[in-house]
């Protein structure tokens, strides 16, 4: 599980998390909600290691993953994660992509790898794009090669950040489509979204942020549904 | 209307010598590309340590080979060695000259493409749980040598310019060396340097046109 | 402390020196700017007449400027011109600035996009004055860090000239060397000149790009 104890993050002298706790068990669909600015987006980066913290700590399976003595590699086999931005690597081909991590990190041979990605890609739908470069996909296309590329490293944990929220409309229903799959397999997962409807579906809980703290947490029922909280009313009255 | 005959067939004869010359200047031009590039790269991974002593040799290096002309480095090299009592040989000076001039300009082409590869590639491959090194060879360096190809290919073709540079401290068996001793044995300035002209011209278009062309094959995407 | 040959007069010498190396690259640098705008926007506006220009050009760009030094100088005393090395200097210097600066304005022109400049001939502007309002200025603005590039590139391939017997920096510096015999000192003197004087231009071409950009 992920446990978040107090972690307060700032950027110099903003402080963009302050005081956030907050725990994930495995299995467990959690959504975090809220305006831009709210934090929500650095706190998922501090959870993998890409943002250190001031203060508080998180630790991933009772690893704390911003001691000095952690092996963050090795953590992050452990955490897959999916940028707003997909990132593909424009140098490789969708299978290469995917291949690479499994190879380079796990070890495994070409054979095996092969074999690994072919599955994860067929299984997002992109098993006839396998030999294609990324540049010519669409932005649909390149983030479900990312989620097939961080699923390829069997992960425990998936953590999505505004994984929709670069792509056209049209778009966001294949995404999403992916992203409801994975959860409905069992896969532990953190999403920050912008897609109410769908966290709403989707979740076993709901936080709402607001100004670097948890606001409001809950069943999506509640929290969306039937908010305590003024602002959090406010938050979903406006993104309606 | 001149008063002078031109006398091509006679100097047609040196041919085989020119290309020879030919030959000794692709050589050295290249082995400055070997070195400059490598050099380059140390450069370029200085310049961006916190270390201040590293940081300033890198940028000291970077900013001399841009701002003074490469005929000094070439000259500093061979007369001011000399006088510190490293013997060296014109074709030696003439290569380290080359050769800093280059890591010098490469190692800005470097940075510049460095900065153009956005740094949310190594977020996503560290995120994969690639080390740093990892991070850095199959996916920023690939991609790093895309952009600064076009660079080092224009480099390429300076560097055999460059070597024409030779000769002024007393190279004589590059290109222009071996013209230049024509040159002086027979006075047909015109016709011995045009014919080296048009060397040095073809030269230029075979690199352009093989990098072109190792562009077309290497950069698929 | 540590004595040299090296006098207040030697050091006049190569400031005189550097003077002439001034003096080269203002010419040089006056007929390629004419020239490479001239050439730069036929090449721009009419890609496929000028195709030919663009050949020749070419080969100003990959023969060796010592070479072309060389070549022309006896060109000269084939046709029986009568002009200074120090005139030879500075053409052959302006032609091959030239051939770069094409390239340099080509690119800026290029750079002003056809959805622009659609927009300026749809208000009404004739194909000259969207040209010399709109064309022009933004290009220039993309051109200029390639224009102070190539001065500086033509004030450091006038050490050339020595060759061709022109005593600028260079040449003045071995002058002095020949006669002290201490190349290493004099040569970092030169060197140091050499340094101020490409780091005064580049300064001052930051200063006009920023107020450049100040107005924008």
């Amino acid at each position: 599980m992920i446990e978040i104890d107090n972690v307060h993050k700032s950027f110099g002298d903003l402080d963009v998390v302050k005081g956030v706790s907050l725990t994930v068990n495995k299995g467990e669909v959690v959504s975090i909600i809220g305006g831009s600015g709210s934090g929500k987006s650095t706190l998922l980066m501090c959870i993998n290691g890409l943002e250190p913290i001031q203060k508080g700590n998180i630790r991933v399976d009772g690893v704390e993953v911003h001691h000095r003595t952690t092996d963050l590699n090795r953590l992050r086999q452990k955490i897959g994660i999916v940028f707003q931005q997909w990132n593909a690597f424009p140098h490789l081909t969708v299978l290469e992509n995917v291949m690479l991590a499994p190879r380079k990190v796990l070890g495994k041979s070409k054979a095996e790898a092969e074999a690994l990605a072919v599955q994860q890609l067929t299984h997002v739908g992109l098993g006839d794009k396998l030999k294609v470069f990324p540049g010519k996909l669409s932005g649909g296309q390149q983030q479900r090669m990312a989620i097939a590329r961080a699923l390829a490293m069997s992960p425990d944990y998936m953590l999505f950040d505004e994984a929709t929220s670069a792509l056209d409309p049209q778009l966001v229903g294949e995404v999403l489509d992916t992203m409801r799959m994975l959860a409905e397999d069992g896969m532990t997962m953190v999403l920050v979204t912008h897609e109410i409807r769908f966290a709403r579906d989707v979740s076993d809980r709901v936080a709402f942020f607001r100004n670097g703290l948890v606001h409001e947490i809950g069943s999506p029922d509640q929290v969306i549904g039937n908010p305590v909280q003024a602002e959090t009313a406010a938050f979903l009255k406006s993104v309606k | 209307m001149f008063d002078y005959t031109f006398q091509w067939r006679a100097t047609l004869r040196a041919l085989p010598d020119m290309l020879a010359g030919a030959w000794v200047t692709f050589e050295t031009a290249a082995l400055s590309m070997i070195f400059g590039v490598l050099i380059a790269l140390a450069l370029t991974v200085m310049r961006e340590t916190r270390h201040p002593l590293l940081r300033g040799i890198g940028n000291g290096w970077v900013s001399i080979a841009r701002n003074t002309p490469s005929l000094f480095q070439i000259y500093i090299l061979y007369f001011g060695l000399g006088s510190m009592g490293l013997h060296v040989s014109s074709w030696l000076a003439l290569l380290a000259g080359i050769t800093f001039n280059n890591a010098g300009y490469l190692a800005e082409n470097f940075r510049g493409g460095l900065k153009a590869v956005p740094d949310t590639q190594v977020r996503a491959a560290r995120s994969l749980g690639m080390s740093a090194f990892q991070a850095y060879r199959m996916i920023i360096v690939p991609q790093l040598l895309r952009i600064v190809f076009y660079p080092l290919s224009n480099q390429m073709v300076w560097a055999v310019l460059m070597t024409s540079l030779g000769v002024i401290v007393g190279l004589n068996n590059d290109l222009t060396g071996v013209t230049q001793d024509y040159n002086v044995k027979t006075f047909r300035t015109f016709e011995y340097f045009t014919i080296a002209a048009v060397l040095y011209y073809l030269i230029a278009k075979a690199i352009v046109a093989t990098a072109r062309l190792m562009a077309w094959r290497l950069f698929r995407y | 402390m540590f004595s040299t040959g090296f006098s207040w007069n030697d050091l006049l010498f190569l400031l005189n020196g550097a003077w002439v190396t001034l003096q080269l690259t203002c010419w040089a640098i006056l007929l390629g700017t004419f020239a490479g705008l001239l050439f730069g926007l036929l090449r721009a506006l009419l890609p496929r007449a000028s195709l030919p220009l663009a050949w020749v050009l070419d080969v100003f760009r990959s023969v060796p400027l010592l070479i072309q030094f060389v070549l022309f100088n006896s060109l000269k005393s084939i046709v029986g011109l009568n002009i200074s090395a120090f005139s030879v200097g500075c053409i052959v210097l302006g032609v091959y600035a030239a051939a770069y600066f094409t390239e340099i304005v080509r690119g800026g022109v290029l750079s002003v996009s056809l959805p622009l400049r659609r927009a300026s001939r749809s208000l009404g502007l004739s194909f000259f004055q969207d040209l010399r309002w709109i064309v022009l200025p933004m290009a220039s603005r993309v051109a200029f860090p390639g224009w102070l590039n190539l001065v500086l590139g033509v004030m450091k391939d006038t050490a050339l000239v020595m060759w061709i017997g022109i005593v600028e920096l260079l040449r003045a510096s071995q002058t002095i060397v020949t006669r002290i015999q201490e190349p290493l000192l004099v040569l970092c003197i030169a060197g140091l000149i050499y340094y101020v004087m490409s780091l005064v231009v580049a300064r001052l071409g930051a200063r006009l790009e920023r107020r450049w950009q100040e107005n924008d």
